[in-house]
Parts: C-alpha cells; sequence; structure tokens
C-alpha cells in the first residue's frame, strides 16, 4: 500500500518535471535571440522533458500491472539517436544558408572553408510558390531585397 | 568461425537488432525470437555495404562511466539551459569555437559530435571534411580556452581510450 504511494508520488513528481522541461524548451524559441540559439532549446530542453515522462510511464505500468515494461527504453533511444543529428543538420543548413546570428556573438568566425561546401557555395532556394495562391510582385521583391547579414 | 563472420558481419548490431525486436512486440515467444533472429540476420546482409569498418570497443567498463558521465551531464545541461530561458535578466553570451579534434575515427567524431549537441549549452554545427576540427556553437560562453578543456577532459579523451588505443 504504502508502496504503491510511494511509486504514484515519484510518477507525479517526474510527469510534472518532465512537463516543465518540455515546456522551457519550447518556452526557448519564443525567447532567445537567433537561429542559432532557438537550436539549444529543442535538443536539451525536451530530450530531457520525454525521457522524465517515460520514465514515470515504466514506472507505472510496471508497479500498476505488475510485469515489466521496458519498450519505452526504445522511445528513449531513437530519440537519442536522432535528437542531436537533427540540431547538427539544422545547425549546418544555417551555416550554409547564412543566417544571421546576434553581434554579440563571441569566438571564432563561423566560416564555411571551400571544402566543406564543395565548389560552389549553396543557393538560397528561391521561396516555394504556394499552389494555388499568387503572390504580388512586389512583395516579393521587398523581401529579396532584405539585407542578409547585419556584420 | 569463418562462415560465421560472412553470416554475421556486425555481431554488436545484430544483437542489438533482436534485442529491438523483442521490445517492439513484447513477448519472448519462439516464434517472435525465430523472427528476430531472421532479421538480425538479414538486415545487417543488406545494409552491410554501408557500415564502415568498426572500431572495437576495447574498454566496456570505461564506457558505461562515459555512458553515466553523459546521462548526468544531460541532467545538468537542461537544468543550465532551463535556468537561462527562464531568467529574463541574464542575457546569455552565445558564440562558436572551433574545437580541433585528436579523434579520427568517422564512428568516435560522430559519438563526440552527438554527446557535445547533448551535453551543457553546446550544439555542434560543422564537422571538416579533413575531420580536423569541429565547429561548435555555444549558448553562454565565458572562456574559450576553458570549454576546450572541458570537452576534451570530459568527452574525448574517454572515447579515445575506448575505441582507439
Amino acid at each position: 500500500m504504502t508502496f504503491t504511494l510511494l511509486a504514484e508520488g515519484v510518477v507525479a513528481f517526474l510527469l510534472v518535471a518532465g512537463g516543465v522541461f518540455a515546456f522551457t524548451g519550447s518556452l526557448g524559441m519564443l525567447q532567445l535571440k537567433d537561429f542559432f540559439m532557438r537550436l539549444h532549446g529543442p535538443t536539451k530542453g525536451t530530450t530531457l522533458g520525454i525521457g522524465c515522462i517515460l520514465i514515470a510511464s515504466m514506472l507505472y505500468f510496471t508497479v500498476t500491472q505488475r510485469e515489466f515494461h521496458v519498450q519505452e527504453l526504445l522511445i528513449t533511444l531513437f530519440l537519442f539517436i536522432t535528437a542531436p543529428v537533427t540540431g547538427h543538420m539544422l545547425a549546418k543548413t544555417g551555416l550554409h544558408m547564412h543566417l544571421r546570428f546576434i553581434t554579440g556573438t563571441r569566438g571564432s568566425l563561423p566560416e564555411l572553408r571551400d571544402e566543406d561546401v564543395g565548389q560552389s557555395r549553396v543557393a538560397r532556394p528561391a521561396k516555394a510558390r504556394h499552389p494555388w495562391r499568387t503572390r504580388r510582385k512586389s512583395l516579393q521583391m521587398k523581401s529579396r531585397q532584405k539585407p542578409r547579414l547585419p556584420r | 568461425m569463418k562462415a560465421m563472420g560472412r553470416l554475421l558481419p556486425t555481431p554488436t548490431l545484430s544483437l542489438v537488432l533482436l534485442v529491438v525486436w523483442l521490445l517492439l512486440v513484447r513477448s519472448i515467444a519462439p516464434g517472435q525470437l525465430i523472427l528476430g533472429a531472421f532479421l538480425a540476420v538479414v538486415i545487417p546482409q543488406l545494409t552491410k555495404g554501408f557500415w564502415d569498418p568498426m572500431p572495437r570497443v576495447r574498454h566496456p567498463l570505461k564506457l558505461v562511466r562515459f555512458v553515466l558521465v553523459v546521462l548526468y551531464d544531460i541532467v545538468k545541461a537542461n537544468i543550465q539551459v532551463s535556468l537561462l530561458i527562464l531568467s529574463p535578466k541574464r542575457e546569455p553570451h552565445p558564440g562558436f569555437i572551433e574545437y580541433p579534434l585528436q579523434v579520427k575515427e568517422p564512428l568516435t567524431i560522430t559519438l563526440l559530435a552527438n554527446t557535445v549537441t547533448m551535453t551543457p549549452g553546446t550544439v555542434s554545427t560543422n564537422v571538416r571534411l579533413d575531420r580536423s576540427s569541429l565547429l561548435i556553437h555555444v549558448l553562454d560562453m565565458e572562456d574559450e580556452q576553458a570549454l576546450v578543456r572541458e570537452i576534451h577532459e570530459r568527452y574525448e579523451r574517454p572515447l579515445k581510450e575506448i575505441f582507439e588505443c
């Protein structure tokens, strides 16, 4: 009886903690200033958030159904493999597309060398056209003339 | 032994596949065991061409220790990043660092880059094609040299000891 109560408490705590971490990770998308900083929220905050929730789920079903539930470990495994790779690819794409970063950025300049990109720089792809709505031409021009880099 | 080697080119991968399959179907009935074993043999055969030769794990105990250190750091990283996001006054100082790589194997570099992304305030952004350095974005950078030293001491050296000699 007391054991179940204890387990319930732990599960509740893990669920709340997981929710808080996942929420702050998402809040980072809103709060932080540039693309590269915003990457930090989803790659970390959400990982631990989901980890907490999965541990809670494992514990809950193990206690209530009295048999081992470990397939949540699979979700953790796949998440830990995929999340950093996605983050890396997003960051790399950001470098390729010369996304702006805030002016206080310290350290070495993130320049891609020629051997990293091949013969020519990857051009910014044309804006995808909506299948049936057409945009006014003037608007398109304006968005294209925006300065790309504050450097 | 040789026939075994041809049947299972990557034994660890086969074992992982079998375990993942059994976890997915949530049973250890004989039928599922046979199906899992079949998949564990066939999938590595089909994907053989994609795999680089795997370096051997030299110190399994150190690998366990490394995993525990990384798990601890993930929890720490989350709390740090959450506090940074939640405190409105404190402005983070982001920065890029060029981290000189000492490990040369593709698998070790991948593991290091993944670890860096999972741990305190750092995201790996680019690996130089000649495998000489790793470009890292840091969310809140105080001291560039200290950070490079910490990554080296905490992650790169154990990885190097585990997979290379």
